[in-house]
Parts: C-alpha cells; structure tokens; sequence
C-alpha cells in the first residue's frame, strides 16, 4: 500500500495509495501518450465510456459537458440494473480536470477528484489521481467495497475485450 | 469495520510501524528484541505497539514477563485484499485507456511532437 514516491519510479501498472491524514485515495500510472491525448480521452464522452466501465457493465452517457463549471451524468448498466454517477467540473485546464463524483444511491456522499496529467518527457504522461471523500468512512467503504459498481464479477472477459481491437473504432 | 480500516491506515502510516509489522511477520518478538535495532526508547517503540495494537494489527499476550508481539495476520491480509482489490479495477480501467490511448491519433508514434492541426513547424 505504501508508494515511494521516488522520481525516477515509474509506473507502469496503477500504485494506490491511501492518505494517512485525509480520507483520500492516490492513484498514479503512466500512460504511453501526450497529456493532450490523455485530456481528450477524459473530456471526449465517446472515448471516455470506451474504457470507465467494468465491461461487465454498459456505460450511457446522459448528459456531458467536460469544461469548467460543467457537469455530467452516466449510468452503468447490466441485467437491467443501473448505477447512475454524476458530477460536476469545478476546474477542466489543459492537463487537469478537477470533478466531483457521486454514486445516485447515495447522492450527498460526494467526492472531490483531481486528476493532473505530467508530461513525462519521453513520449509518456503520469496520471495522478486524487479522490477526496467526504468522510474516512465513505473512503474506507469505497477501498473496501471497490465501490458499487463493478465489484460482483467479470473480469475476466477483460483480455478479451482490448485485445479484440473493438476500440480502434475510436479513431478520430 | 470500516472504523477499523480507518485505524489500520493510520497506524500503518508511520515507518517505524511499518517496519516492526514487516519484522513481525518473521516471527512474535518482546518489545525489547523490537526496540533494539532503533536508536529510540523502549517507550517510543511501546508507543508504537499500542498503536498497532488498537488498530487490530498487532496483540500481545497476558504473560507478564515476556509478553511478546503477535501479528493478526488476517487483519492485515483483510487490508491488503481491500486495497489490492481496488487497486486491480483502477489498473482493469486503466489498460483499457491504454487501448484507447492507442487507438487516436499520433499515438503510434510517440516521437511527434506536432499534429498537423497545429500548423506551423518549429
């Protein structure tokens, strides 16, 4: 659980880390891509709920307005049930998205995200994300549950799914 | 359990209780076998232990003499699973952006510096 937060680390797979001091989660990883890349596939909803969802989960955009003071709603969906998520964009720069989340079922429990995006110098970009929550047991229950959506199964059909070349649809 | 979690976080933010819990995992030690690779007092590494004792990950037995530390490994592979767990789908979300990334524009290349809907060559 513990990153050291060493300059020279890279991370090729996602460290997490959960703050001692605040009820907050840390998530960094390296993407190969400019940060550019890595904005447009945050603010572009036809690129962004190509990879947000657990695949065992479809994800529909409602609404999406990924600027400065916008907001959003998506709903995941399987089975004909729904986990809806929405938020707001306090902040969309060039290499940061500040966002609030929030799970519909429990829709005052909201979370501060922000995610910044390092050029790294090489080709590749850092992404670091920092998910405030309102409470050490709202970030708790979130570690602990791995959040509403996704935690019962599937992921195994994972592999298949990127390695099937599907999202080079996305190609603009 | 989540009050729980929340004290294990905190008791394992600490390096020196890192340590003794990564020391413990060998074998139960007294607090003096603990303290002695520190240059602190057998108080401060006491302090510690109580620290990890009331976050559930450490316990100590009734023997008054030697009274050595026990780990509660369940305690700290509940954490671990938690954390791993949540680790694995944020690292499931990300090899899928990793293919997203890869499918747009210039991506292929990552030695470009320019999109030709910047224009002017430097």
């Amino acid at each position: 659980m513990t990153t050291t937060q060493n300059p020279d680390t890279r991370y090729t797979e996602a460290a997490i880390e959960a703050d001692p001091r605040v009820p907050a989660v840390h998530i960094w990883r390296d993407f190969a891509g400019t940060p550019a890349q890595l904005m447009r596939a945050h603010t572009d909803p036809e690129l962004f709920k190509q990879w947000v969802g657990p695949d065992s989960l479809t994800t529909r955009i409602d609404q999406w307005d990924c600027r400065t003071l916008g907001s959003y709603r998506y709903v995941a969906e399987r089975d004909g049930e729904e986990y809806a998520f929405r938020g707001t964009f306090p902040f969309v720069g060039d290499d940061k998205i500040v966002q609030t989340f929030t799970w519909e079922g429990m829709p005052d429990a909201i979370a501060l995200e922000t995610m910044t995006f390092e050029d790294l110098g090489d080709g590749r970009t850092r992404l670091h994300a920092f998910s405030l929550c309102d409470s050490f047991e709202g970030r708790d229950g979130m570690l602990s549950s791995g959040m509403e959506v996704g935690i019962h199964e599937g992921y195994a059909k994972l592999d298949g799914l990127l390695s099937d070349g599907g999202l080079a649809d996305g190609t603009a | 359990m989540t009050d729980q979690l929340s004290r294990v976080f905190a008791a394992l933010a600490d390096p020196t209780r890192r340590d003794l819990v990564a020391r413990l995992t060998e074998a139960d030690a007294t607090v003096n076998d603990l303290a002695a690779p520190y240059d602190v007092s057998l108080q401060a590494i006491s302090k510690h232990l109580k620290v990890l004792e009331e976050a559930g990950l450490v316990s100590r037995s009734r023997e008054a003499q030697r009274r050595p530390v026990h780990l509660e490994a369940e305690v700290f592979d509940l954490m671990t699973k938690w954390i791993e767990r949540y680790r694995r789908q944020a690292e499931e979300r990300f090899s899928r952006l990793d293919a997203v990334l890869a499918s747009m524009d210039g991506a292929a290349d990552a030695s470009t510096t320019r999109t030709p809907m910047e224009g002017t060559a430097s």
